[in-house]
């Protein structure tokens, strides 16, 4: 299980567009640097994220060696209903690391 | 020598004479990079410039990790969203760089995040809108210490 750090608001309003940003810890190794004995370093990389809202995948993200270490991504979501948002990360060997947030949608002023 | 036009010239004429029209303008200004990664995603597909709005530092002094933030002017309804936007770094060891699929129920078309840039470059971003048009953008970047690089102690 990876380090996840979430940013995403607990409360909003029906309709409001959410700023939702995302950091994990990860080396990100892109495969092509050596170590001091000139032996290639493997590839270790996430290559998928996912964020899914009350069970619908509503952002993915497709990652290659380029994407910096310790991954961020910042995207937006509509607020709908109350529910759970679910983030979901998939590194090359299809392991995940989940973090659930649970969010409140008060009705549209 | 006289050159009749038999089965075999005509094939190899009509042959040049498609992949010239099947590419389209903007196709030929791109780095040849970007050029491999279109064909193989989006082959025969027509990308217009415009559209694409990226946010990217004109000097980075860490090509180990550049804030980008892409975003595309859409109203994100249920029939007129944004569906992809896709990075490409031409001049990086891998050209592919990230691609995010969105939908209308993500309300604004903007995507940020941080990424490795080898060396001074144009980095181009294709979009995908719901109607099946794709777009085009790029900024230019200069980086003074590049990533791929660095060695290991």
């Amino acid at each position: 299980m990876l380090k996840a750090r979430i940013s995403v608001p607990a409360r909003a309003r029906r309709g409001e567009v959410m700023a939702i940003k995302t950091l994990i810890s990860h080396p990100m190794e892109t495969g092509f640097r050596r170590n001091s004995l000139g032996q290639a370093i493997p590839r270790n990389i996430l290559t998928r994220f996912e964020c899914r809202y009350n069970g619908k995948s509503v952002f993915t993200a497709t990652l290659h060696p380029a994407v910096a270490a310790n991954p961020f991504i910042a995207f937006h979501v509509r607020a709908q209903d109350s529910g759970r948002l679910e983030f979901i990360w998939t590194d090359q060997d299809n392991k995940e690391t989940s973090v659930i947030r649970e969010l409140t949608v008060d009705p549209a002023a | 020598m006289i050159r009749t036009i038999n089965r075999r010239n005509w094939l190899a004429g009509a042959g040049t004479l498609a992949t010239l029209t099947v590419q389209p303008k903007l196709m030929a200004a791109m780095p040849e990079p970007v050029q491999s990664v279109i064909q193989r995603d989006f082959p025969g597909a027509d990308i217009q410039p415009g559209k694409v709005n990226i946010e990217l530092p004109a000097l980075a002094e860490n090509g180990n990790s550049v804030r980008i933030k892409v975003s595309v002017e859409s109203p994100m309804t249920e029939t007129d969203y944004v569906s992809f936007m896709q990075i490409i770094a031409p001049a990086n060891p891998l050209p592919d760089v990230a691609r995010f699929d969105l939908s209308h129920a993500n309300g604004l078309a903007e995507v940020e995040t941080r990424i490795r840039v080898s060396a001074e470059q144009d980095i181009v971003v294709i979009a995908g809108l719901s109607d099946g048009s794709l777009w085009s953008g790029s900024a230019h970047i200069v980086v003074t210490v590049a990533a791929c690089l660095d060695a290991l102690y």
